[in-house]
């Protein structure tokens, strides 16, 4: 398990704490989009849109980037570690299911090598 | 997690997991048996239901039902808590001892579509092997990241504990933590 320092888990604790930022971070899984596209679709003023992606930022969940007058956000490093978070869980299903498949497979491979000595 | 591990690739104990595209995820394994054994455990119900449902899961797999032809149904259906919970699709391609694609349709429409390739691969010295190659097409980019973002809020009560831990020894009277 992902060990937390303390200072960074307070961050992403108050961070995902409010119901518009975890909003904010699906709507951003889906694709980046500017402030003023999040501010319209949580129907919010810019200020308090760019309060929400300051505290999602500072927790690592959420990378912006200033193209002249257009800020754009993406899913921040800390997303990136829980896609791939995932993708480990997905591969340990995988794993545990081929070892199993393993066996089954060396015990038809037995089989057959005795099958072939009678 | 690994550093050392590339963004969307995961490689460990042989058994490969990578995202291909927004919509695609490539599993692969080598398996020390010809791909005609491995296409017989993966194709006859009674060997396929002692390996699909890995003991370390904790799911009890109630029946297992598998016509391997082109256009012919599985299902699969599992103790889940007093319910049951069902897997279920329709072949696509089945190709003696080289290829399957079959659809999940749990989840609606459109499917998921699933696909594996046993390839023959011969190791001087330790007989055929088997390179096992399952492709799964989710229907969208959506869909796909639906698994993620669930998997993420599994990890959540994970996260949650561990600020109980922190509130606990935060209020803890000094001198007595």
């Amino acid at each position: 398990m992902v060990q937390f320092s303390r200072a960074r888990l307070d961050a992403s604790f108050s961070a995902i704490s409010d119901a518009t930022r975890r909003g904010i971070l699906e709507q951003l899984g889906r694709g980046d989009a500017s402030i003023t596209d999040l501010a319209e679709k949580f129907h919010m003023t810019l200020t308090g849109m760019k309060k929400h992606v300051g505290v999602l930022e500072g927790a690592g969940l959420v990378a912006t980037e200033k193209v002249g007058r257009v800020r754009t956000c993406k899913l921040g490093p800390r997303r990136l570690e829980q896609e791939a978070a995932w993708l480990e869980k997905y591969r340990r299903l995988w794993e545990a299911r081929f070892d199993e498949l393993d066996q089954v497979v060396m015990e038809l491979k037995r089989k057959e090598q005795v099958d072939e000595r009678k | 997690m690994n550093a050392s591990e590339e963004q969307g690739r995961v490689m460990k104990g042989g058994t490969t997991v990578e995202r291909k595209s927004e919509r695609e995820l490539v599993v692969t394994r080598t398996i020390s048996a010809p791909p005609r054994l491995v296409f017989e455990a993966w194709t006859k119900p009674e060997l396929f239901r002692r390996w699909w449902v890995p003991k370390s899961l904790g799911l009890a797999l109630l029946s297992c039902d598998l016509d391997v032809r082109v256009g012919g149904k599985y299902r699969l259906v599992f103790a889940h808590g007093d319910s049951e919970a069902a897997f279920f699709g329709t072949y696509l391609e089945v190709t003696p001892h080289s290829r399957l694609a079959w659809t999940n349709d749990e989840a609606g429409e459109p499917a998921q579509v699933t696909s594996v390739t046993f390839e023959a691969v011969l190791v001087p010295g330790m007989g055929e092997k088997t390179l096992l190659v399952v492709h799964d097409l989710y229907p969208s980019k959506e869909a796909l990241e639906e698994g993620i973002s669930s998997g993420a809020s599994d990890a959540m009560p994970e996260t949650l504990a561990q600020l109980d831990e922190l509130l606990v020894s935060l209020a803890a009277p000094a001198g007595e933590s």
